[in-house]
């Protein structure tokens, strides 16, 4: 047992040292996680605060006026062009001058007066369908803010109807950087972490040192925790500087415990590694190890909620989520972080991660052994 | 025997490497994984899996009264397709359900409902759980219309509640009438499939030449570098081609999602983004000369900005002014615009030209600077 343990902390040292002994492995073990996490966390954003639109007015009132005074006064949208006819509407879109024009009736102030529910038409760009339904839902919020306050001003019964109010859960101003950048820290580490382990063992059997490795008294076993291990602790560490920025940076407030969250770090990383080393065990050489790893990571994290909601996936697709780590991190970071969850809530997160390493790395321990003959 | 400088000896000399090279990447199964099984997984999981498309999505339903009223408010939320609606008795039960992530959101309609529907005071509280902040502002968006269309169809059996103003916004999606997702994620499909093919593979298996030294022992052939790299960039070009035929043919009979340019500017443009990925992948194997660290660096310098500054997911204009500015370095950025484009406008030439230009002389000057990349290591 002892012998074991004493192999085993030899073998992590030998690890350790692989890994950072180059300078150029060095810089990009540490640098890509900070710039990935500054860059996408200012990119990957579904809020618009930008949107460049074009006003075409054929009602020339007040009310008009007044309405284009509010959107240009929202921050959110920037006129770049007032038209004359309708005929212009196709340039500017075309070439994706405006992302939409906003075409105001000609009897637009005379329905307002008359109570009478006014046309406002929107023509946008949709070519990114998804950019263009934010931008027209901001739109029906500058324009319901309009009526309100036009009727007021003209001394209208100020009866509103039915009014929604809304609330919203643990991101009171629904920011996308909440929901992603701690997406990002399971995502850039398990990107490292999996590339990292495939790339371990790979490297070794081009080299012929692995089976050499396979002739001391290590057991395969031994073998296993030692290549693992230190690729979960350059995980642990990038998950920590992720984390760093995320609060320092982005001051995103943490709501949670950091014990529970590097809970299901330790775990997520486990499950990680595990698969780094299956792959690392199916490929001859380095460059299959890699190519393996990427193009298992690609459904990873398109699969795991980061971009899209898993619960719009189909049936099918929502199955096989199931066997990725990825999804049960950012749900884990998600809940800890932002919501504040304890441990028996992210009880059936933290089990799928155990089981996912509980069957991959005692089969990669087995594959070591029996691809050698 | 022709003289070495002679364009015949060329021409020989660059089949040879040619054919030699392209029986490295048939017999590699790791090439056929990045050029065949990739592009098709990716056109599943873009064409069936990611939709920002909400579809019943499931509410808690709070009604603190059993009113006409209140029945008929709801029904807007019962009947659309958006939701799915979970009836409970109390608001701690409904918030109960949406910590534990049963439903993604509350809709309540509190006591005296009614009367204030008459005193014009109503109000429907909806509550979701903003964690994902994008889900739930669609949600936010779909409740709105949700109790719009039942306050329209009050208003056309003349039960007039509001007699003040209001805005009929009508909103008209040009390029997408459907408003369906998938056609704007076949355009980055297609870049992630030339970016992994082109820069990724390339500097993979260029790197790997460097570090078991077969590039030099290539230097003392009578090839030339120009005639090396040659040899060595036309099969994995062959390769991205085959990739985008794959995701072009998928799109079009899985998903029918228009083509509404034209199939030879397409080709073009896609020829000029996968010369530059090339252009880039050999430059950063030249220069690392070590496939780890060729591998990340081509990831962060290529694949992430196709997926994140490209435009194709997040939009490019809402981003900082400097992020704004670094997605002017990447090419992902042109080959998207150009993409959208063709795809689902059609040949708009004030789109395409500039961006086609820009593409044509990232790929003159990166193809330059690997070629003397690869020169300056035979001094």
């Amino acid at each position: 047992m002892k012998e074991s343990f004493f192999r085993i902390v030899a073998l992590i040292r030998k690890e350790l040292l692989a890994m950072f002994k180059d300078p150029k492995s060095r810089i990009v073990l540490v640098l890509p996680p900070i710039l990935q996490c500054l860059i996408f966390g200012y990119a990957a954003s579904y809020d618009l605060n930008n949107v460049p639109y074009a006003v075409l007015d054929h009602d020339h009132s007040a009310a008009s006026v007044e309405l284009v005074a509010k959107l240009d006064g929202s921050g959110i949208f920037t006129r770049v062009a007032t038209l004359q006819r309708t005929s212009d509407i196709d340039d500017f879109i075309n070439d994706t001058r405006v992302l939409l024009v906003v075409v105001i009736d000609q009897d637009f102030e005379r329905r307002l007066m008359a109570g009478m529910p006014a046309k406002l038409q929107i023509i946008a760009d949709g070519r990114n369908s998804n950019t263009a339904g934010t931008a027209q839902s901001y739109i029906s919020t500058i324009a319901t803010d309009f009526t309100t306050q036009w009727r007021e001003e003209n001394g209208q019964d100020a009866n509103d109807g039915i009014r929604v109010t809304t609330r919203a859960w643990y991101n009171p101003s629904l920011e996308t950087r909440w929901y992603m950048i701690p997406s990002l820290i399971g995502t850039i580490t398990m990107m490292m972490t999996l590339m990292l382990t495939a790339m371990s063992v790979a490297r070794e059997r081009e080299a012929g040192t692995f089976d050499q490795l396979l002739v001391t008294p290590f057991r395969p076993s031994e073998i296993m925790v030692g290549k693992a291990l230190p690729s979960m602790l350059v995980g642990l560490s990038q998950s920590t500087t992720i984390l760093l920025v995320a609060q320092l940076w982005f001051q995103i407030p943490f709501e949670g415990s950091y014990f529970i969250l590097y809970l299901g770090l330790v775990l997520f990383l486990a499950a990680a590694v595990g698969i780094g080393l299956f792959i690392s065990s199916l490929a001859a050489n380095m460059q299959q190890a890699m190519i393996y790893s990427f193009v298992l990571l690609m459904p990873f994290m398109l699969l795991s909620g980061l971009t899209a909601p898993i619960g719009n996936m189909p049936e099918i697709l929502q199955y096989l989520t199931l066997i990725n780590p990825l999804r049960y991190a950012i749900s884990i970071t998600h809940q800890v972080y932002l919501e504040g969850a304890g441990i028996r809530q992210l009880l059936p997160e933290m089990l799928a991660l155990v089981a996912i390493a509980a069957v991959t790395l005692p089969f990669s321990a087995w594959m070591f052994r029996n691809r050698l003959t | 025997m022709p003289a070495p400088s002679s364009r015949h000896g060329s021409l020989r000399r660059i089949l040879a490497l040619v054919r030699k090279e392209s029986w490295q990447v048939v017999r590699d199964p790791s090439s056929i994984a990045v050029g065949i099984v990739m592009p098709m997984i990716l056109l599943v999981l873009f064409g069936y899996g990611l939709s920002f498309d909400l579809k019943n999505l499931p509410v808690a339903l709070v009604m603190e009264e059993s009113s006409a009223e209140a029945s008929a408010a709801v029904s807007g939320f019962e009947l659309s397709d958006y939701f799915q609606t979970h009836p409970v008795k109390t608001m701690a039960e409904a918030e109960r359900l949406l910590a534990n992530k049963t439903v993604s959101g509350i809709v309540r309609i509190p006591q005296q409902f009614a009367r204030d529907v008459q005193n014009g005071t109503a109000e429907i509280q909806v509550v979701v759980n903003g964690s994902d902040a994008n889900t739930a502002r669609i949600a936010l968006g779909y409740a709105q219309g949700a109790v719009g269309t039942w306050l329209a169809r009050e208003a056309a059996q003349g039960m007039v509640l509001n007699s003040g103003a209001s805005i009929d916004l009508q909103t008209r999606l040009w390029f997408n009438e459907a408003n369906d997702s998938t056609y704007f994620l076949v355009p980055g499909l297609i870049v992630l499939v030339m970016t992994l093919i082109g820069a990724l593979l390339t500097a993979l298996v260029i790197a790997r030449e460097w570090e078991g030294g077969t590039f030099e022992a290539l230097f003392v052939t009578p090839a030339r570098p120009g005639e090396i790299l040659l040899g060595k960039i036309v099969p994995y070009f062959v390769l991205g081609m085959l990739g985008l035929a794959l995701s072009i043919i998928g799109s079009q009979v899985l998903f029918g999602v228009p083509l509404r340019g034209s199939l030879w500017i397409l080709v073009i443009v896609s020829m000029l983004y996968l010369l530059v990925a090339l252009g880039i992948g050999l430059l950063i194997s030249s220069i690392t000369k070590n496939q780890f660290v060729a591998s990340q660096i081509t990831l962060i310098i290529t694949f992430l900005p196709a997926m994140m500054l490209s435009g194709f997911m997040f939009d490019i204009r809402s981003m900082p002014l400097l992020i704004q500015g670094i997605t002017y370095i990447f090419p992902a950025r042109y080959f998207v615009s150009v993409l959208q484009t063709l795809f689902l406008a059609g040949d708009i030439w004030a789109v395409i030209l500039p961006n086609a230009a820009v593409l044509a002389v990232m790929a003159t000057l990166l193809m330059t600077a690997s070629v003397f990349a690869t020169r300056k290591k035979l001094g």
